[in-house]
């Protein structure tokens, strides 16, 4: 584990900011440009994943374990999450016979 | 913390009442629960004690909220009686998935570390897409709980990066060690503060990203509207507030242009799309809207008077958008359609009924001898002692436009002709309900003294 640590640190902070913005901003767009349900929850992920990075390396670099257990929580919710998530997507498919969310506007007056 | 305690292991007791088919025990077996939970509460009143290593911080702020979420709670629960059995026969997890969502509200009034503050907004949220949804063959239900459910996690996502930016800026997540280092790395700082705004904005519904609002509360089932529009709001205000008070009260000339932008376009928008709804339950929706952007005005003007008035508010606008909701339930039940044109006529037939929903509606538009009107009255108060003035002349005018589209529904009732004979009959649970609220409302309205000094 010390290892772990030490060998995250050889690495400046500041590139895994950069790193972790990057993948958060490509979530971001995948969630805004693509249209498919899967894949716009697959880069929710994304960005949780990029947050999840992120709380690592700050948490290595100062030597604070607390970070490195928010991890955890992000990891189980976001689990938990993913299991309504697709409930909620199944659901929709069976009705819809599509998972394009442009169907999503039923309910505009 | 007892209360979070009693209201998850009464969650589980229904989900085994429901295994073992005792429908008839859930309703009261929730009750109590909800009431034990409240009452502990009650008990606690005047302490501050934290838990878990500071975790979660039990104050009078908690407290207070955690009472109203709880009485919200039961009056909601009052009026699921026969609600949730005509949409599926397996009721027992709707029951136990609001009362998680309610721990999970309570989760986010007293929390001190922002994992509690992820964790309860996660309960809350996950509780609600489900609840959304529960109407399976129902489209309009399947596109709310979608679309909830999307923005939501996205939403999340900002959450997160902005809590791992303050704790890259602050090395710690208890909100009293973030004021205190705050200053330490500003540009970290201040684009975490900025990631959480976002996404504390989405979660009340505040303009511009209230975009969501309208059409999840449209789609979903009116009675889990009526909780997302009361408990789910008034958690995460309170939270909102909690977190900007202590955490980041400090830097506030940081978020302070943003949230003034956010609070004029909320009024602007809410209330000016809420003039032009036909949909009764639509224009609610566009005026929880205009309520958030009301309570965000208490978060801007920063000050010990903040916290009560968000209370009062937040009591004064669950009340009565219980009853409003109520009575459109049995409008919508006798007659099928929740446009503002269902209640045509409905003072000659159930003059009661209408007299309620006037008295909420009042309520939500602010007319005085209601609580609606000290709920304003204090926000603009606090909003003028810190020299909001400006604002709180372009509040005034919203809130002339809201008085507008609520009188739309109460002109509709008494003035308009509907079918004769048309008669709706109102359980005993519903009665009680309403009447509770609509007295609460006349009571908070002409004695305004039993809450106003609560924080």
């Amino acid at each position: 584990m010390e290892n772990i640590t030490q060998a995250i640190t050889l690495v400046p902070i500041n590139h895994y900011i950069l790193f972790s913005t990057i993948i958060f901003i490509i979530g971001i767009i995948g969630v805004l440009t693509r249209r498919n349900a899967i894949i716009v929850f697959m880069s929710i992920e994304l960005m949780l994943n990029a947050v999840n990075l992120l709380l690592a390396a700050f948490s290595a670099y100062r030597g604070d374990a607390s970070g490195q257990i928010f991890v955890f929580f992000i990891m189980a919710v976001a689990a938990a999450e993913v299991a309504v998530g697709l409930a909620i997507i199944v659901m929709t498919y069976r009705n819809t016979n599509s998972i394009d969310i442009n169907f999503l506007n039923k309910l505009k007056n | 913390m007892t209360s979070i305690i009693i209201i998850t292991i009464t969650a589980i007791v229904v989900l085994y009442l429901g295994l073992y088919k005792a429908q008839k025990a859930l309703l009261p077996v929730s009750i109590l629960g909800l009431l034990a939970s409240g009452a502990t509460a009650f008990m606690a009143w005047g302490s501050e004690l934290s838990y878990f290593n500071d975790m979660i911080v039990f104050n009078n702020y908690a407290i207070a909220f955690t009472i109203l979420l709880v009485v919200t709670t039961i009056l909601i629960f009052l009026l699921s009686r026969d609600y949730f059995e005509h949409i599926s026969s397996n009721v027992a997890e709707y029951y136990a998935i609001l009362l998680f969502a309610l721990a999970g509200g309570v989760v986010m009034v007293s929390f001190q570390n922002l994992s509690m503050l992820f964790i309860g907004i996660e309960i809350l949220s996950v509780s609600m897409y489900i609840m959304a949804g529960i109407k399976r063959r129902n489209i309009a239900s399947n596109e709310a709980a979608l679309k909830y459910f999307l923005l939501g996690a996205f939403s999340t996502g900002f959450l997160l990066f902005g809590i791992a930016l303050v704790y890259g800026a602050t090395g710690s997540f208890n909100i009293d060690q973030i004021a205190a280092h705050a200053s330490e790395n500003p540009l970290l700082f201040n684009v975490g503060l900025t990631l959480m705004l976002i996404a504390m904005a989405f979660k009340v519904g505040v303009a511009p990203l209230h975009f969501w609002t309208p059409d999840v509360y449209q789609g979903t089932p009116t009675l889990v509207t009526t909780f997302m529009s009361t408990v789910v709001k008034t958690a995460g205000f309170a939270a909102f507030l909690r977190l900007f008070t202590v955490a980041f009260g400090a830097s506030s000339h940081v978020w302070m242009v943003t949230v003034s932008v956010m609070v004029v376009l909320t009024l602007f928008i809410g209330n000016v799309t809420a003039a032009f709804q036909s949909n009764q339950k639509r224009l609610l929706a566009y005026s929880s809207i205009s309520h958030a952007g009301y309570m965000l005005i208490a978060i801007l003007a920063l000050g010990g008077a903040s916290a009560n008035s968000i209370l009062i508010y937040s009591i004064a606008y669950s009340i009565a958008s219980v009853a409003a909701f109520g009575v459109m339930i049995l409008v919508k039940q006798q007659r099928g359609s929740d446009d503002i044109t269902a209640f045509n006529g409905l003072a000659k037939n159930n003059p009661a009924l209408a007299l309620i929903m006037t008295i909420a509606m009042c309520s939500l538009a602010g007319i005085p001898l209601t609580a609606g009107f000290f709920g304003k009255f204090f926000i603009f108060g606090t909003a003028i002692s810190a020299h909001y003035t400006w604002l709180v002349a372009i509040a005034v005018l919203m809130a002339a436009v809201g008085i507008y589209y609520y009188f739309k529904v109460i002109i509709a009732m008494y003035l308009r002709k509907g079918e004769e004979g048309n008669i709706i009959q109102v359980s005993t649970h519903y009665q009680f309900v309403l009447a509770f609220c609509a007295l609460v409302t006349i009571l908070l309205g002409v004695l305004p003294g039993l809450i106003t000094n609560l924080l």
